[in-house]
């Protein structure tokens, strides 16, 4: 059974359609990764599988269970965390405080997840102290990133988690998904850069005008002269 | 000696009290802003509903405190606390609480709190009546005068019990306040919550539980001060009413949302209140052969009259609004 299994997905906002039929399966301990022109649908995907859009047409599955239209609150308790692309940090909260808002709901995990978040991510550790909003972009990438695993997730949810940041950062969050997930947590991510992120994707997933243009791995996408051509500039 | 000692039963006693009601009043409102970003106007009205639930207990149980030897209104302040938190609670979930889920702009709940100020002051007047009472039925207030131990020293320093503790439940109220917001679960969920809602929601916190707890802290701490002014003064159904504007000063200045911010311009609210006021000439006595004559001969050297120290907190908030709209602590900007 797959992790997350989204079929025909259709929604937007406020009546206007953005989704008009996605179809999007990764299994437990792969890194999905969905690339797409601007306005293709991307960010919205992600927030209509966390809950922040309604799901208008289609079904969205977690672990075979219907998710879809159920609030972010209760989709943290169903093991899934999103990092939103902007405004993903408590400013004026310590890091440390940050991390223990991500396991709000599991209160018991909060010594042993947070040992995991500093291993994973060690200049947070030395930064626990300080106020999230005084930290660079790349470390409060890292502070969202880790708020959303202290709750332990079976699916982690990010959208552009290298936007913005310069190429020496870039590199170092792309191999911390890769750890993340080789941890077994799985992952959907939307990125601009597609072709480092789909060179580290199980699943690529190209959207255009809020449907499925391509779908397959990673590297076959990458090999695809006709994905080049048109998404990945040449 | 007797003008420093007049110095001290006018300014640093006078404007400690003043400012420490100001300060739980403005945290509140604070509180409030930063959870539900609306300025809460029935919040006077929410401290004299405390008040009024110590006079009605008190009235009830007139004995209650001199087994203790406390005032019985402060015994009973505990549970006048817990009635106004579920009172602040119960209006939430009946007036504020569909409007938001109306997604209304915050203006809208501005005016909503105006109608609930109306309210809650006609159903104060209906039961209190109008005029003033006093909190302390059963037993006597207080009043401690303290000797300088200087020579010349003739006027003591005279405090009040309830002035005392005042001092004493606002530095309780005020640590209290510290420990929950940076230690507690739930004191952190409201400092995140405060600073990015969608993110805290997001992290699986749930809102209406923190709406919640906000206004059953903004509830007991408005029963606090209503309670202490009035045991300071008497008990007047429109008593915090007049204190609104202060108290919305108060929390301007130190920055809207900043709870520490709060305590501090409920304090420098009161001691600009409280030194404009204050008579200067009384203490240029000393040096009236080294003074003009224009100076000496002044009776009265106030910068306003009592009658006029309102006019203070206005002047202090139009000050803030033009010159650092974020107030002391960056705050946000009502």
């Amino acid at each position: 059974m797959p992790l997350l299994d989204a079929r025909d997905v259709h929604g937007g906002y406020g009546g206007m359609n953005i989704l008009n039929g996605v179809d999007m399966a990764i299994e437990a301990d792969e890194i999905g990764v969905i690339v797409g022109p601007n306005g293709a649908g991307k960010s919205t995907m992600l927030k209509a599988i966390f809950g922040l859009l309604r799901v208008s047409q289609g079904e969205i599955l977690l672990r075979g269970e219907p998710i879809h239209n159920l609030p972010p609150n209760k989709l943290v308790q169903k093991g899934m965390g999103f990092v939103p692309q902007e405004k993903n940090v408590f400013p004026s909260l310590t890091v440390k405080e940050n991390l223990e808002m991500g396991a709000f709901l599991k209160p018991g995990n909060v010594r042993r997840m947070l040992k995991q978040v500093y291993d994973f991510f060690p200049p947070l550790h030395d930064k626990r102290h300080q106020p999230a909003g005084e930290l660079s972009g790349g470390q409060r990438q890292m502070v969202a990133m880790g708020r959303a695993l202290m709750a332990e997730p079976s699916l982690l949810l990010l959208d552009e988690p290298t936007a913005g940041l310069s190429p020496l950062y870039m590199n170092e969050i792309f191999e911390q998904v890769k750890l993340v997930n080789s941890a077994g947590v799985g992952i959907l991510m939307v990125e601009q850069n597609a072709k480092q992120a789909l060179a580290i994707a199980d699943r690529g997933f190209v959207l255009a005008a809020g449907q499925n243009r391509f779908t397959d791995s990673g590297a076959a996408l990458l090999a695809d002269p006709d994905v080049a051509k048109s998404f990945l500039g040449g | 000696m007797n003008e420093l000692v007049f110095f001290i039963n006018n300014v640093v006693i006078a404007g400690s009290v003043t400012g420490s009601i100001y300060a739980i009043g403005a945290v509140g409102v604070t509180l409030i802003f930063s959870i539900m970003r609306f300025a809460h106007f029935a919040h006077g009205d929410m401290m004299t509903f405390g008040a009024f639930m110590v006079l009605l207990l008190t009235t009830a149980f007139p004995g209650a405190g001199a087994a203790i030897g406390v005032p019985t209104a402060l015994v009973l302040l505990p549970l006048a606390m817990a009635l106004t938190a579920l009172l602040a609670v119960g209006i939430d979930r009946a007036f504020y609480k569909p409007l938001r889920a109306h997604g209304v702009k915050p203006i809208v709940l501005v005016i909503g709190s105006l109608g609930v100020t109306l309210m809650l002051q006609g159903l104060i007047r209906l039961f209190a009546g109008t005029g003033g009472q006093s909190l302390y039925i059963d037993d006597r207030k207080e009043i401690f005068r303290l000797a300088l131990p200087f020579e010349g020293a003739r006027a003591p320093v005279v405090v009040t019990e309830p002035q005392l503790y005042l001092f004493v439940i606002t530095l309780v109220a005020v640590v209290g306040l510290h420990l929950f917001l940076s230690r507690s679960r739930l004191g952190k969920a409201m400092r995140a919550m405060s600073d990015n809602p969608d993110l805290a929601q997001a992290s699986g916190i749930n809102t209406n539980t923190i709406v919640a707890v906000t206004w059953v802290i903004a509830g007991a701490l408005a029963a606090i001060a209503g309670t202490l002014l009035s045991l300071d003064v008497t008990f007047k159904p429109d008593l915090s009413f007049f204190l609104l504007l202060p108290i919305f000063a108060a929390a301007i200045v130190g920055g809207v949302g900043h709870p520490y911010g709060a305590v501090a311009g409920g304090f420098v609210v009161g001691f600009a209140e409280t030194l404009a006021v204050f008579n200067w000439s009384v203490l240029l006595r000393p040096f009236r052969d080294s003074l003009p004559e224009w100076l000496t001969q002044a009776g009265n050297l106030a910068f306003v009259g009592t009658e006029y120290k309102i006019v203070v907190p206005f002047f202090i908030l139009v000050v803030i609004l033009v010159w650092r709209p974020t107030g002391i602590f960056k705050g946000k900007v009502i």
